[in-house]
């Protein structure tokens, strides 16, 4: 059990009011028809399922309701830090 | 060579109080392997155990970072069934369930294996609907089911709430007599000490850190007790699968998930068999011992840390009391989580990968202990040569390229 500072609501909430969404800065393919049956595998089923310091996205539920960015450790849950998608993008992501 | 379990040496043994030998001797890790199987757990130990058995390779090494029985094997809930919907993944668990059936002979240790039925509630016209397809799809595969209705279930099980004023009221079950439990931590120390009688060497406390590989063949593994050589490596880490995968530079369609359970103080003799419900999401039966073992869901977010959050338990406890009221003042002993690696369709990995020499067996996601013999079984073949298993051959890993996924969340999604 563990607290979110969900970016919109600007307060710790409990993690009961959140769900969890996947891993974060998995970008729909532009063009799909392009893609090989591989390429195609690895957008939709491949994950990379870190041990570590896991960026992920999550929704408020039961609160605002709105999707953002988590940066949580998968050893032991704790939140590194939270970002909306303006803010951080695949690029700048640390 | 540990001495054979019989009546004469555990009288023997029992009256004198002494010459118990060690159940599994403890091995160093030697320079070279003809095979390494990378995690300690049922899967892995069985594999070792009939690569030794059935294949003909003894100069086998099982490499666990913890100890034997301390993993996913001693955490479960320990449900063995065979009823799944497709026919693809009930000839596996079948074959499973055909050599659970001999398994503590075979092992020479009592497994503990007690076939005391499972019963699948359904809830719904859709569930009963489901019920009734898998049911007639289990009996085409020559997999005992029927399907019972509510009555027939209290009958059975007097303690069961058949209320009509419930918010889920059961509406029948489906019912596989074979089906049961096992003693789960007695299932790996029986692997691993048949195993080393076969030859194998078990190493714990040994943690892999890196997997060599050379111009795309596997050559052997590092690991905290140095490096150990091999030519073909099998990984059954279960929750880590996606950490060893890493080190050979693959990627792997898993995730990793807390699963929970809990079991109660040990009581008299109130539930006979195993009661599962996927609709209000709850399992459990009763141990030798005495306690109620109950299972709950996977936590939606991804972790390595053998804990959930408490509303999972909340929630499972909820669906029990509403199916057992009697269970209400029951007071719980402990609760644990282990970490099991899910498929997106419900259905384990075994396969080769792109890496020569290395072989994976996992996303066996929440139901992999009634799969322990058979999983093994198949790797082991897989293994030894270098070919899939027949049962095996649905369950390669290019099925999430090709598009043949085995859509198995009916039967195998939630509840195990």
């Amino acid at each position: 059990m563990f607290s979110i500072h969900c970016p919109y609501c600007k307060e710790p909430r409990d993690q009961n009011e959140f769900s969890p969404a996947g891993e974060a800065f998995i970008a729909r393919p532009e063009n799909p028809e392009a893609l090989s049956d591989e390429e195609w595998a690895d957008y939709v089923f491949y994950r990379t399922n870190l041990k570590g310091d896991h960026w992920e996205q999550w929704v408020h539920t039961s609160g605002c309701r709105k999707y953002f960015l988590v940066k949580r450790s998968t050893i032991n849950h704790e939140v590194i830090e939270v970002a909306t998608f303006e803010e951080i993008d695949s690029e700048n992501a640390s | 060579m540990q001495k054979k379990y019989s009546w004469y040496s555990l009288l023997k043994a029992g009256l004198a109080n002494q010459d118990w030998d060690k159940a599994i001797p403890s091995s160093k890790p030697k320079s070279k392997y003809d095979v390494i199987i990378i995690g300690g757990g049922g899967h892995g130990l069985a594999t070792a155990y009939y690569l030794a058995k059935e294949c003909g390779i003894t100069n086998v090494a099982v490499v666990e970072k913890g100890y034997i029985g301390g993993g996913n094997t001693g955490r479960n809930t320990t449900i063995i069934r065979s009823n799944y919907l497709r026919d693809e993944a009930s000839s596996l668990y079948e074959h499973s369930m055909r050599l659970w059936e001999g398994l503590s002979e075979d092992l020479n240790f009592n497994v503990m294996f007690s076939q005391r039925g499972v019963y699948n509630l359904g809830h719904t016209l859709q569930d009963m609907r489901d019920i009734e397809r898998r049911v007639n799809a289990n009996v085409l595969n020559g997999v005992d089911a029927v399907v019972v209705d509510h009555k027939e279930i209290k009958e059975q099980i007097p303690i069961i709430n058949t209320s009509k004023n419930v918010r889920y009221p059961i509406m029948g079950a489906s019912f596989q007599a074979r089906a049961g439990v096992a003693r789960h931590d007695g299932v790996a120390w029986g692997f691993a000490r048949a195993a080393s009688n076969l030859g194998v060497d078990i190493i714990q406390n040994c943690e892999v850190i890196d997997i060599e590989v050379e111009e795309g063949r596997v050559k052997g593994v590092k690991t905290t007790q140095g490096d150990i050589l091999a030519d073909r490596v099998g990984c059954v880490s279960a929750g880590h699968s996606s950490v060893i995968a890493r080190m050979a530079g693959l990627r792997l369609p898993v995730e990793s998930h807390p699963l929970q359970a809990f079991v109660s103080e040990a009581m008299k003799p109130i539930l006979h068999t195993v009661v599962m419900s996927n609709a209000v999401h709850g399992y459990v039966s009763q141990s030798d011992k005495g306690d109620l073992v109950i299972g709950a869901g996977i936590d939606g977010y991804n972790s390595y840390a053998q804990r959930g959050s408490a509303k999972i338990v909340e929630h499972c406890a909820a669906a029990i009391l509403e199916l057992f009221p009697i269970f209400s003042r029951v007071r719980m002993n402990r609760q644990w989580g282990g970490i099991v690696d899910v498929c997106p369709d419900a259905c384990p990995v075994i396969s080769p990968t792109k890496v020569q020499g290395l072989y994976f067996n996992c996303g066996w996601g929440t139901g992999g202990f009634k799969a322990t013999p058979g999983s093994g079984n198949v790797f082991a073949h897989t293994i030894a040569q270098d070919k899939q298993h027949d049962l095996a051959v649905p369950f390669h890993i290019d099925r999430f390229t090709t598009g043949a996924l085995i859509d198995e969340h009916g039967a195998a999604g939630v509840a195990h």
